[in-house]
C-alpha cells in the first residue's frame, strides 16, 4: 500500500519539472499518471462550490481540450463526479454515456477518447476538483490501476491544499505524513478539520489547508497536530 | 451469546428489506444493521469496516461510536480480526482476547483494556469479492457463538454487502466502486461534522455524534445529509446546541 504510494511519488518526481510551483507539479502528476494508468491522457480541473471552475493541469494539449469540453458543454463525467462526490467510471464511452451526456460523449469520442475515469479531489466535505483519466481504448480499470488512480488523486488533493504555501519550496515533498499515510489518526484528523473550521470561521477546505501548513511549519506529523487539536491543546485563530 | 431468537431475526430481515426498497443512505443502513446485530446476539459492540480502493479497511458504522471503539477499528487497518476476515474471506469466530496477544500484539491488549473478552469477524462477501468485515465484540466470559449462530451473523454481513449494490449497480461493475468510494467519503464528512459540532457546542466528539444522529433521526433525514449540511453551511441547527 505505502510502497505503492512511494513508487508513485517517485514517478512524479522523475517527470521533468519546468517552472516549479503547484501548477507545474500537477502537470508532472498528470504526466506520470499517463504511464502508470495506461492512459492516453489525464487532466486536473479545479472546481469550487461557488461554481467557478477551470482546467488546472493536463498531461498534453489534447487532454486539456477534452477537459475543457465539459465546461463548455456543462456536462460530463468530471462534473458529475464533483456533484455526486464519488468517482464516475465509464469503461466504454460509446455505450450508455452517449445518452447520459449527449453533448459531451460524442465530442470526446471524436477526439479519440474511448473510456473516461473521473475521480473527485476531496476530503469529506472539502471539495477541490476532479482528476480525469482518459483512454483511447475501452475497458475497465484493473484493481491495481484503480488503487493507483486513487493514490494520484490523493497526491493532487495534497498539492491543491498546499497551493497557498510558498510556491518556491519543493512541491509534493513535505516530510510529514500525507492524506494516504495518516491512517493511525484518520478519524481524529477529520474531526480536527471540523473543529478548526469553526475556530477560523472559514471553510472546511481552509481548515484542512491551515492544519497542513501548521504541521509543515512546525515540522510535526498531521496525526500529532490533529491529536492536539481534538484534545483542545491547540487552536487556530480566525484570520490568518 | 446464546442462540438467536428466530422471531427477532425475522423482524430484522423485514426491516432490512423495507429499507432497501426505498432510497436509502448507506451509512444509516449500516448503523441500523450493526445496532440490530448487537441486539440480536447480545454483543457489547458491533462495527463494520469496508475496504477502500487501495485495500485499506476503513470504519464505516458501529452500534456504538465512542473514541475507544473507533481506535480499535483504526488499529485493524494493520492487524486484527477484521483484517483477517477480509484477507482470508473466512469468519474469525470465538477468539478469547486475553489469549490473543501473540496473534494481534497491538489490537488484543487494547481490546481487553476496553473491557472486551471475545471477538469475532465475518467477511462481507459479494460474489467472489470480499469488500469488508463485520466485527462483533463480547464482554462476558464464555459468551461464545454456538454453531447455529455463525451462519446467522454471516447472513447479516451478507445483507450489508448486498446493500452496497443498488439497482443500477447490477448492470455495471464499476458502480460498486463508485458507491464504495462515495460511502467512504461520506464517513469522512461525518467525522468533520463531529469535530465542528463538538467545538461549536463545547462537547466531546462522542456527544457530538449522538446529537447529530438524534437530530437526523428526529427530522427523518439521512445522517450523511445532515453531516454534509453542518460542514458546508456552517450553521448549527438549534437542536444540536
Amino acid at each position: 500500500m505505502n510502497d505503492r504510494a512511494t513508487m508513485i511519488r517517485g514517478l512524479i518526481a522523475a517527470q521533468p519539472a519546468r517552472a516549479g510551483g503547484v501548477v507545474d507539479h500537477l502537470r508532472c502528476v498528470c504526466q506520470a499518471a499517463v504511464g502508470a494508468l495506461s492512459a492516453s491522457g489525464t487532466g486536473i480541473s479545479v472546481l469550487a462550490d461557488d461554481g467557478s471552475r477551470s482546467v488546472y493541469a493536463a498531461s498534453d494539449p489534447l487532454s486539456e481540450q477534452v477537459e475543457e469540453l465539459q465546461f463548455l458543454l456543462g456536462e460530463g463525467p468530471c462534473l458529475e463526479a464533483f456533484d455526486r462526490r464519488r468517482p464516475v467510471l465509464i469503461a466504454n464511452l460509446a455505450d450508455e454515456a452517449m445518452t447520459r451526456w449527449p453533448g459531451y460523449a460524442p465530442e470526446a469520442h471524436d477526439r479519440g477518447v474511448r473510456a473516461v475515469f473521473a475521480f473527485p479531489l476531496q476530503i469529506g466535505a472539502a471539495r477541490l476538483g476532479v482528476f480525469d483519466v482518459f483512454r483511447d481504448h475501452p475497458g475497465r480499470l484493473s484493481d491495481q490501476h484503480l488503487a493507483d488512480a486513487l493514490c494520484f488523486a490523493d497526491i493532487a488533493v495534497e498539492a491543491l491544499l498546499d497551493r497557498q504555501r510558498d510556491a518556491a519550496e519543493a512541491p509534493g515533498g513535505p516530510a510529514h505524513d500525507g492524506v494516504t499515510e495518516a491512517v493511525a489518526h484518520r478519524a481524529e484528523l477529520f474531526q480536527a478539520q471540523g473543529m478548526v473550521m469553526v475556530q477560523i470561521q472559514g471553510s472546511i477546505t481552509d481548515a484542512a489547508a491551515r492544519i497542513r501548513a501548521y504541521a509543515y511549519v512546525e515540522n510535526r506529523s498531521l496525526g500529532q497536530v490533529a491529536h492536539d487539536i481534538v484534545a483542545g491543546d491547540l487552536r487556530f485563530a480566525a484570520d490568518h | 451469546m446464546t442462540t438467536v431468537s428466530a422471531q427477532r431475526l425475522a423482524s430484522i430481515f423485514v426491516e432490512v428489506a423495507d429499507t432497501l426498497v426505498e432510497e436509502f443512505d448507506l451509512i444509516d443502513f449500516l448503523h441500523m444493521l450493526t445496532d440490530r446485530t448487537a441486539d440480536l446476539v447480545g454483543a457489547a459492540a458491533v462495527g463494520l469496516m469496508l475496504a477502500d480502493g487501495r485495500g485499506n479497511l476503513e470504519f464505516m458504522a458501529g452500534s456504538d461510536e465512542n473514541v475507544k471503539l473507533l481506535e480499535l477499528f483504526q488499529l485493524q487497518t494493520r492487524e486484527g480480526p477484521c483484517l483477517e476476515a477480509y484477507r482470508t474471506g473466512q469468519a474469525v469466530i470465538n477468539v478469547d482476547l486475553s489469549a490473543a496477544t501473540a496473534r494481534w500484539p497491538r489490537f488484543a491488549p487494547r481490546a481487553t483494556a476496553s473491557g472486551f473478552q471475545s471477538v469475532h469477524a465475518f467477511p462481507l462477501r459479494l460474489r467472489s469479492q470480499v469488500i469488508g468485515a463485520l466485527n462483533v465484540f463480547g464482554d462476558t466470559k464464555g459468551g461464545d457463538f454456538s454453531g447455529a449462530d455463525v451462519p446467522i451473523v454471516q447472513s447479516l454481513a451478507d445483507m450489508a454487502a448486498i446493500a452496497l449494490l443498488q439497482e443500477r449497480a447490477l448492470r455495471r461493475g464499476e458502480a460498486l466502486t463508485e458507491q464504495l468510494q462515495g460511502a467512504l467519503n461520506s464517513r469522512i464528512v461525518i467525522e468533520q461534522a463531529k469535530g465542528a459540532v463538538a467545538y461549536a457546542n463545547g462537547v466531546s466528539v462522542d456527544e457530538a455524534f449522538t446529537r447529530i444522529r438524534n437530530y437526523a433521526r428526529n427530522h427523518n433525514r439521512k445522517l450523511t445529509d445532515v453531516a454534509q449540511a453542518l460542514v458546508n453551511d456552517r450553521t448549527t441547527p438549534p437542536e444540536l446546541d
